[in-house]
Parts: C-alpha cells; structure tokens; sequence
C-alpha cells in the first residue's frame, strides 16, 4: 500500500497553518507505516493493537489539545481534529481509543478535577502509562443517561459505588474508570457527579463484550460496580449534573466530526483507485457513469464535510462553538462517511467485502460510531430543540 | 559535541512532478515538498550522537527557497537545536555553488561532524557532502551505514559492493549518510510546537553562478501497456518469438 495523499478538492490545506499541516502529515504517516500494515489482521482477530499504545504517547495523541503544563501537546483544536481524522482514517477503533483517554478521560479530570487530581493523572494518561475508561451508559440507559441507576452513596472516609456500565471503550485495558452515579435520589439528575475509580479496586470488574461485528480492533466492554470503595479524592469535585457528562460527550464529538472524515477519505481513496484499475467489459469500471456518479457524491459530501470541521475547529479555538453544532457536525459526517465507505464496499463488487481492503471495516465500524456518542437520531432531536425551541425527546 | 547536519527540501517522491513550460524545470504547483530522505538519517543520527553524549548541539543548515524554513522546522521537530537557511531567490545552484555556500557557513562554527544525507532524492548527484569536505579540507567518509564515535575519533561501516567496508577518522569529518544507518523518528507533536520558537536565521545568499547549466528536462517516455501472449508451456514459443523479433532483447 503507497503513502495515503489524503483527499483536498477544495485546496482546504491552505486554511491549515504549516504547524497543523505539519501535525497531519506526521500522523498520517505513522498510521501509514504502524498501523495499516498491521490493523487488517487484529480486525479480524478482534484486537485492539496495544503494541501501539507507546509509540502513540511518545507522539503525543492523547489530550493533544490540552495544557503542556500537563504533560500534553497543548495544540490547538483544528490540530486535534487532524489528529483524529488521520486515526480514523486508519481505524475508528484506533481513534475511539485516542478519543476516549483524551476525550472522555483527561478532559473531566482537567475539567472538574482538583489540581492534586490533574497533576497526580494527567502527565502519566499523557504518557499512556495510565489508560483511562469512561463509564455512563448502562444496560437500561443509553440515549436517556440522566436515567442512570448507578449510584455513589457517601460514607464515613470516601463513596462507595454499585452499579453496572455497558459499551465501555477500552474498559477492560484501563487502569483507571471515569465512573459516572447519581449521589442522590434516582430521579435527581443534578445529583450526578464523576469519581476516577482504579480499576483494581475491589468489587470493580470488567468483562469482554462478546460477538461485536463492528469495531472490532477496539476494547469494548461491560463494567460492574459492586460496593466498589473509594476515597473521597476519587471525586471529581467541580462535576455537578448530568452537563459534566454531557460536557465531555461534546468535546468527545468534535473529535468524531473529524473522525469520520478520515474515514470517508480512506475508503474515497480506495475507490477512485480501484475505479481506474479494475477492467470489467474491457475497460476500467471508473469510465461508466454509474461509477463515476458514486465518485462524485463521495468527493462532494467529503469536501463539505471538511469544511464543516474546519469552521466548527475555528470556532472552538475562539470558545465559540456551541454543543449544537457539534451535533450538526458529528450527525452529518458520520452519516456521509457511513454512505461513502458503503458505496465503495460496492464499487469493489466481491473484493469490497475482504479484510484485505478497507471499506467493509470502516462501513463496519461506521455503524458503531453513528451509534455512540449520542445516536444519529439523538443528533436530529437535539437540532429539532434548536432549531423549534421544543423538546421533543420525551 | 557540535554538529551539523545540511539539509535539503526536495518534492516528496510520490508526488507526480511536471515540467514548468521553461522546460527545465519543475512546476512546482500541487507539488508536496519534504525533507530529504536521506538527510532524515543524518539528522537523526545527529540527535542519537547527541543524546548519547547528553550535551552538545545539532545545528540544522539548508540551501533554498523561503519555504525550505518549512523544511528547517521539520527537523527542529524532529528535535535540532537551531536552524540557518541560507536563502536563495529561484531555482538551486549546481552542486559545487551550493558546496561553496554551505563550506563558508560552515568554516568557522568549528562542528565535530558534518553530516548530509548521501543524496538528495529530486537531482540524485551525490557530490555536495565530498565537496564540502574538500572545501573544508576535512576527511571525508561516504553512504555510512553504520557509525561509532569515541575518543575523538569515529568508526564507520559503508556497505560496498559485496561487503562492508571498516573505515576509521579523526574528528572533524564529513560523513554522508545512508539507508540503513538509523530509523528516524517521527517529530513529536509537542516537538511539532516546540519548533516555532527555536532560532531559525535567516541568510540571504548569493550563489555564483556555477559552470553546469540545465538546458532541458523531459520526462522518461509512457510505458506501453504490456501484453499477455498466453498461458502456460502452449504461450512459450510465442513469448520466445516476440523477445526475438519485438523486442529484439534475444
Ligand atoms: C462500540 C461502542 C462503544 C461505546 N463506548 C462507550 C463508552 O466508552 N462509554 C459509554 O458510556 N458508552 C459507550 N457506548 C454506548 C453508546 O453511547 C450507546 O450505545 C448510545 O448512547 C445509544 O444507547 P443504546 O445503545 O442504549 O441505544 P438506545 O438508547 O436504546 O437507542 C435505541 C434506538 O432508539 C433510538 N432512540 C432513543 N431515544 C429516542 C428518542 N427519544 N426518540 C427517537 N429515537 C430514540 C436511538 O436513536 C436508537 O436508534 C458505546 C457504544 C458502542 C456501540
Ligand atoms: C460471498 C460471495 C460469493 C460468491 N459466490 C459465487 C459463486 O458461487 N459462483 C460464482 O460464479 N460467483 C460467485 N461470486 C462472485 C459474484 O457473482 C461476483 O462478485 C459479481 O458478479 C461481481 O463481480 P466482481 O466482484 O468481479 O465485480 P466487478 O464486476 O469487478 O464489479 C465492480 C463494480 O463495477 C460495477 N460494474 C461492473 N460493470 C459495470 C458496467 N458495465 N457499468 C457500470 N458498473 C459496472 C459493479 O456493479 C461493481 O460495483 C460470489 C461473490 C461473493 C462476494
């Protein structure tokens, strides 16, 4: 497989500073050279290349947005989206992970976390000597949270936590849990908060989800709390409500928008070259108009949807992006690089289906990635909010 | 221990490269230009001899356009202490002009090594690290693969035809470097951002105009779509004829 060139019809590379460029071409080639030799195989064996987790500290992916002080890259938030549009543009699993320990992990703890907290796991989860895991669907509660029945109850010299959390990225790898639980009454949602819980707590375990046919280099699983104690500095103390959570899925999101984009990019990719390769009825498929229609819906929905990201990046570097349009951004991209890597699935007839080729586990982990972090339909119903000014979520 | 490393920025040898309608030279438009690849080795060597030593500095020197600052700060981010372009307007010299420029730079910053990359990837000519030894008058060692420095003296493999070559120097050297002699790192993100605040000067420079002119470029001809004469022993006397009469290679 040549070097990936990435997809630019727009000449969007000149709304990049040299440093942003410079991050997604070094990214772009460690993906390259690390991990596309290698994701084929642990896609099909259903691993999560953890041979990587070094070499993508040493790079600086995880919290690449936040503070050096912290031991991170401290760049900027159209470089951080690069950096998980090039992850995805290998594998989604490879970028949920990077996700989830910055994401969902670093940010709350920098976030809602007390100096000691920041200074005491921020420089090793930069480090990726510690793996974090973020916890807040359970099996009864997933587009509705705020319905969570795991709860932290205080007690004489810290919490102590039951519960039960589904559909954890990277939860059987962690070190460390952001473990979401109501502190109060069931139906008080202003009663959750965040604790970082170490995973080699007693009563705290965690366990393989079996069966996934998505996401398959990813660590995906099921968390059980029972009377798991911590002390008190296991609170997140600034957290308060269900928009801490919420606050996290925003910035999670973001990073997605960008994801997606990689994703179409990659399967884009394979398509033109296989169009103008493959020779069926004497000349290449690229050259009949049902092709080239496929190609040119891709080309246009991708080159949209990186001017979105790159606005909505802008946006977040002046503090003015709001959740909404993440939502916008995170429920269109992912929707277009769903459709893109199915078209190619389908430009390649019979191959389209192999490991050996990139679209089926991209449309594959596509269909995960439209589902987590608030489902396409969530998206609709937070736009719907915006948009009339009405609930229509219940 | 003081070194440093000439580097060059060439088109990325994936990118398609045309010919500017002046036809000699390249248009540059659309094209992506890297690092040199071989200068890659000579950097990172530079940054392991360094490391090794724990002190010392790595000086990073480019002969280019202004946009080879962009090629500068790639090994800053790789990890170089500073960096010094030695700006030219157009296109680049010949290489003995470019040899010329680099020495005068060079002559008084008293490096323990010199190192360049054994060939920049776009013109292939392999001449300007010898040149600058010569120029210098420093011992030069070339397409090191492998590189031992202790004592005051260093200790280089090159790969020869058939076998590896020992050779032994005195400090200072010049030392071309080769595939093989290292796997350069990626630059760092934070490396990446650590970058814009070290020293890049800026040199305006005037080569002269050397003694080698380019007078055209052309690209190598298309190649033929290749024909398959048949299958199995049946195609081999076909095969036999075409070699002989086509191709005329028998
Ligand atoms: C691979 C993977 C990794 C994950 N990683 C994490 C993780 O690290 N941490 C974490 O906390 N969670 C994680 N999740 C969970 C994910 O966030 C949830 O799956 C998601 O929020 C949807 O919840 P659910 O699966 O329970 O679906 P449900 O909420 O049961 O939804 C089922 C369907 O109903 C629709 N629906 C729901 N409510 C409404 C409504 N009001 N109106 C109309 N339609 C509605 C949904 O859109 C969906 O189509 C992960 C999920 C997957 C698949
Ligand atoms: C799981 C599986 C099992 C199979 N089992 C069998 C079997 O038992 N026996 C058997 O004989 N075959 C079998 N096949 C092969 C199957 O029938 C072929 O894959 C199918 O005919 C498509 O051929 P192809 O894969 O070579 O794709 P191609 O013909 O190369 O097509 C590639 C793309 O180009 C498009 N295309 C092709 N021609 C044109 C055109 N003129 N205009 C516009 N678009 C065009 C196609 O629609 C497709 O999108 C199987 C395939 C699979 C995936």
């Amino acid at each position: 497989m040549g070097k990936f060139r990435g997809v630019d019809f727009y000449d969007v590379d000149s709304l990049l500073s040299e440093e942003e460029r410079a991050v997604r071409d070094t990214v772009r080639s460690w993906i390259d050279e690390r991990l596309m030799p290698i994701i084929g195989e642990h896609y099909v064996e259903g691993r999560f290349p953890k041979q990587l987790i070094p070499q993508m500290a040493e790079l600086g992916l995880f919290g690449a947005n936040l503070p050096e002080e912290y031991g991170c890259a401290g760049l900027n938030n159209v470089a951080y989206g690069l950096i998980m549009q090039e992850l995805e543009r290998g594998d989604s699993g490879v970028r949920s992970f990077a996700s989830v320990q910055g994401a969902l992990v670093m940010y709350p703890i920098y976030a809602f976390g007390s100096d000691e907290q920041k200074r005491r796991w921020l420089p090793r989860m930069a480090a990726g000597e510690v793996i974090g895991c973020f916890g807040l669907t359970e099996p009864d509660y997933g587009s509705n949270p705020g319905g969570m029945i795991t709860v932290a109850k205080e007690t004489k010299d810290g919490w102590m936590l039951n519960g039960a959390k589904m559909w954890i990225t990277n939860g059987s790898t962690a070190q460390a849990a952001i473990v979401w639980a109501k502190t109060g009454a069931l139906d008080d949602v202003n009663s959750i908060r965040g604790f970082i819980v170490p995973t080699d707590t007693k009563g705290f375990s965690a366990k393989d989800q079996k069966g996934k046919l998505s996401l398959r280099a990813s660590d995906t699983s099921e968390l059980v709390l029972q009377e798991v104690c911590v002390p008190k500095d296991a609170l997140l103390p600034k957290s308060s409500g269900l928009k801490s959570p919420l606050m996290c899925l925003t910035q999670a999101r973001y990073g997605i928008a960008w994801g997606a984009v990689g994703a179409a990019m990659a399967c884009y990719d394979e398509a033109v070259s296989y169009a103008k390769n493959r020779l069926m009825f004497g000349r290449p498929i690229g050259g009949f108009q049902l092709q080239q229609a496929r190609l040119a819906e891709m080309l246009t929905e991708i080159t949209k949807a990186q001017l979105l990201c790159l606005q909505l990046g802008r946006l977040k570097d002046q503090g003015k992006a709001t959740p909404q349009q993440v939502s916008l951004a995170k429920r269109n991209n992912v929707s277009i690089a769903t459709d893109v890597a199915r078209e190619t699935r389908r430009l390649l007839g019979a191959n389209g289906i192999l490991a050996e080729y990139q679209a089926m586990r991209h449309l594959a982990n596509l269909e995960s990635v439209y589902t987590y972090e608030g489902t396409h339909d969530v998206h609709t119903l937070i736009l719907g909010q915006e948009i009339t000014g009405l609930n229509a979520f219940n | 221990m003081k070194i440093a490393v000439c580097i060059k920025r060439v088109p990325d040898s994936e990118t398609r490269v045309k010919i500017a309608a002046d036809g000699k030279s390249l248009d540059e438009a659309g094209v992506k230009f890297i690092l040199n690849p071989y200068d890659e080795f000579a950097v990172e060597e530079a940054l392991r001899l360094k490391e090794k030593a724990g002190t010392g500095e790595v000086v990073v020197i480019a002969l280019g356009p202004p946009a080879a600052q962009e090629t500068i700060r790639t090994a800053l981010a790789m990890g170089a202490d500073r960096g010094v372009l030695l700006q030219i307007q157009g296109l680049h010299p010949d290489g003995l002009e470019t040899a010329k420029a680099l020495a005068a730079e060079l002559r008084d910053a008293a490096c323990d090594l010199i190192l360049f990359g054994k060939m920049a990837i776009d013109d292939y000519n392999h001449q300007v690290g010898p040149m600058v030894a010569e120029l210098l008058d420093l011992p030069c060692v070339t397409t090191v693969a492998h590189l031992e420095i202790a004592g005051g003296k260093g200790t280089a493999e090159r790969e020869i035809e058939g076998g590896v070559e020992v050779v032994e120097f005195p400090l200072p050297a010049v030392l071309t470097t080769d595939k093989g002699l290292n796997e350069p790192r990626y630059p760092a993100l934070k490396g990446i951002m650590a970058a814009k605040k070290k020293p890049l000067d800026v040199k305006p420079t005037a080569p002269g105009p050397g003694a080698l002119e380019i007078l055209s470029l052309t690209p190598p001809p298309e190649r033929q779509a290749g024909k398959i004469v048949g299958e199995g022993s049946a195609a081999v006397s076909e095969l036999v004829r075409l070699l002989r009469e086509e191709a005329k290679v028998l």
